[in-house]
């Protein structure tokens, strides 16, 4: 048993947490917000100079040839700075399988997420439905915008053409959801990481009563209580990483677990860091509504934690126990 | 990152899950904080120790397996579903013996250790006063010098003293020098009870057991040597301790993973297959254990590759400990609230065998209290864990 990171992980994730922060900042989220696309300008290019979108891809297809445990604490970074791109869709659902380059972006339609964000500058649409997945080409679709109240999230209603035919199977599609929840609940971390770190560094400077605001109790429970929801959400998202990468026949369940806690930890993070900011978090001029909105939405993507909740009380009544003799 | 057990430890699963199966008491116990329970119990010690489960992370000399502390875990998530009684030397083997392994002297702990581990001493803890609860540094209860007799005399009063009504020995926290600052000039004494200078008067509890105890001290001795660490410097020992209370060693996940396997049994019975709130909140409690026990494997990895040994638990991160004492002792009061739903009108029994479901709520209520009260460990998670100022 060792349940920790590698050097290197720790390292890359690192590595992209550094490239974040300057290609990232709070500026750049608002640019998203008001440009054309809602993404980035520079960094989902650096990210796929790095190889990012290729993480999962094997070596010999001009991947990294790596798993889900050396991806996740990367996909942490990308929530801690809201980063506006389809890089769950992308690296972690549609590349892996080789339904788009690792050059282009996809966005995906499910049952528990039937709107794809930033449809308009996909290569290809992936569908994950009950009798498999279809992969359209973006032209091949018609879309139709939606706002979201994260405005770098551009969403679509999406139509697909009735006469496209699965291209992968049932199993490809439950897969492909596994390793979209598990990204989300790794970008709701680094959410809820950003959101307690900004409240922190706000009440120790902000003074009232003569005091900073940080030196009383009320303020101190709050946070206190969003870190310790964050440090019992953390281990259950590496933990649903590495069941993916070995393929456990409990994976799903370990997802699900993943997620409920992730999206729980980002949501009371967020509601505590407005709480505790009071009226100045409340404006669009300062920038903890852009981490705020994009854990809202998160949490409700990929399956929301009532689903995943769902999910694991159905496995839960099936199979009793899961951890005995392991 | 390797989430498999090594085969040696899979196999020291085996071997504690086939002992217990064998030999876990059927019917349970009566409760160990009553005279009579507490009896039972340490002949169900006495048995642990025979077979050398009482202690599996010590060192064998002192009557343990040398376990490492995985297999400490494994031990504590098998012990207790298999549902094997609780420890009525828990105060001893996990409170004291940590402080003792890191502050005691080779001769203190050849001398204390064997006979706690057996059961043949038991240990309460003397920390709280009338007036020092969660402000434990303003105690005032003190130990004087005797030096014709080489060592200490005991006055004043330690209250809420679990099993202490039981116990032979205490080990607590007293002034040894009056004229320094608050937390300084205490010192950690290891005090035998059976002097006519002490008076025990046991205090029922919210349950109705004799479990707290006030333990009067009228000029009771303790030797020199039997000071843990340095005198005036207790404090430090005793911080060593609320870290084992709050952390690894008092509450492990298996405990609590117990409670939740149990939750869903009762419920198979017991919820109304339509009623998704109440399925939602065993999913929940389901996940939350699971979230202990990952978040307790994460932090037995990085105390393993610091260096620790198995006996060595108590040096784990203090403000890391106050986190997992906030999320089990909020988990268990939720589990049992849960449990006394389920059971809805038969809740209120306190016979039978439901009623270890009103008795486990009312000790889960006692959780975010004892160990230091939730809302001191809520000050130190704000300031020494996201370093907010104190004032």
């Amino acid at each position: 048993m060792r349940f920790a990171f590698s050097e290197e992980q720790l390292e890359f994730a690192q590595a992209t947490r550094d490239l974040l922060a300057k290609e990232c900042t709070p500026a750049h989220l608002r640019a998203a917000w008001s440009n054309a696309t809602g993404r980035s300008e520079g960094a989902w290019s650096a990210l796929v100079e790095m190889g990012v979108t290729g993480v999962l891809i094997p070596e010999s297809s001009g991947g990294l040839g790596l798993t889900e445990v050396d991806l996740v604490l990367l996909l942490e970074e990308t929530g801690r700075c809201a980063l506006p791109e389809p890089i769950v869709d992308t690296a972690l659902v549609a590349a892996p399988e080789s339904w788009v380059r690792i050059d282009e972006t996809a966005a995906c339609v499910l049952p528990e997420s039937p709107l794809a964000v930033w449809a308009d500058t996909a290569a290809v649409i992936v569908v994950l439905a009950a009798d498999g997945v279809r992969v359209i080409r973006r032209e091949d679709v018609t879309l139709a915008q939606r706002r979201s109240v994260d405005g770098a999230r551009r969403l679509f209603d999406v139509t697909v053409p009735d006469h496209v035919a699965p291209i992968a199977p049932v199993a490809a599609a439950a897969r492909a959801f596994r390793r979209g929840a598990l990204g989300t609940a790794a970008q709701l971390l680094g959410l809820a990481d950003q959101m307690i770190e900004m409240t922190v560094g706000y009440a120790r400077e902000r003074e009232q009563f003569g005091v900073k605001i940080g030196t009383f109790q009320a303020v101190k429970h709050h946070l206190a209580d969003a870190r310790v929801k964050l440090e019992f959400a953390r281990p259950l998202v590496y933990r649903a990483a590495w069941s993916l990468k070995q393929q456990d026949a409990a994976a799903s369940t370990h997802v699900s677990m993943a997620k409920v806690q992730a999206g729980e930890a980002a949501l009371l993070a967020a509601r505590v860091a407005l709480q505790c900011h009071g009226a100045i978090g409340y404006t669009t001029e300062y920038d903890l509504h852009l981490y705020m909105k994009r854990a809202w939405a998160l949490e409700k993507a990929w399956g929301d934690t009532t689903w995943h909740r769902r999910a694991v009380g159905r496995a839960l009544r099936a199979g009793g126990d899961q951890r005995k003799g392991s | 990152m390797d989430l498999k057990f090594s085969a040696a430890d899979e196999e020291f699963r085996a071997e504690v899950r086939g002992w217990l199966a064998a030999n876990v008491p059927d019917p349970a116990l009566p409760s160990g904080d009553t005279a009579e329970g507490f009896a039972a119990h340490l002949e169900w010690e006495r048995r642990l120790f025979d077979a050398r489960w009482a202690v599996v992370s010590w060192p064998a000399e002192f009557g343990g397996r040398d376990a490492n502390l995985w297999q400490w875990l494994i031990f504590e998530e098998e012990y207790w579903l298999a549902g094997a009684p609780q420890r009525v030397t828990q105060n001893g083997i996990f409170l004291l013996a940590p402080s003792l392994f890191e502050f005691g002297t080779p001769d203190q702990q050849r001398r204390v250790l064997p006979k706690m581990a057996s059961g043949e001493q038991t240990w309460c803890q003397g920390w709280s006063e009338p007036n020092a609860g969660s402000d434990l540094a303003a105690i005032t209860s003190r130990a004087t010098r005797d030096e014709p007799a080489g060592g200490w005399r005991l006055h004043g009063q330690k209250t809420w003293t679990t099993r202490g009504a039981f116990c032979s020995h205490l080990f607590g926290l007293f002034r040894t020098n009056p004229d320094a600052a608050r937390h300084r000039g205490m010192s950690y004494l290891l005090v035998d009870l059976d002097q006519p200078e002490i008076t025990v008067r046991p205090v029922e509890r919210l349950d109705g057991d004799e479990g707290f105890a006030e333990v009067f001290f009228d000029g009771a001795f303790v030797p020199d040597d039997m000071v843990l660490g340095t005198v005036d410097e207790g404090w430090a020992v005793a911080m060593a301790t609320t870290g084992s209370e709050r952390g690894l060693t008092l509450r492990s996940p298996g405990r609590f993973l117990a409670t939740a396997a149990k939750l869903v049994e009762l419920a198979r019975t017991r919820a109304d297959v339509a009623d998704t709130a109440l399925h939602d909140r065993i999913s929940q409690a389901w996940i939350d254990a699971e979230a202990y026990r990952w978040q307790t494997f994460a932090t037995v990895t990085r105390m393993v590759e610091g260096g620790h040994n198995g006996a060595d638990i108590s040096s784990e991160n203090p403000a890391g400990s106050s986190m997992v004492k906030l999320f089990w002792s909020e988990l268990d009061v939720r589990m049992h609230e849960l449990a006394l739903d389920l059971l809805g009108p038969h809740a209120e029994l306190v016979d039978g065998d439901l009623a270890q479901w009103m008795k486990g709520f009312e000790f889960s209520l006692a959780g975010p209290i004892y160990a230091g009260t939730n809302e001191i460990q809520r000050n130190v998670v704000a300031e020494r864990v996201l370093g907010l100022p104190r004032r």
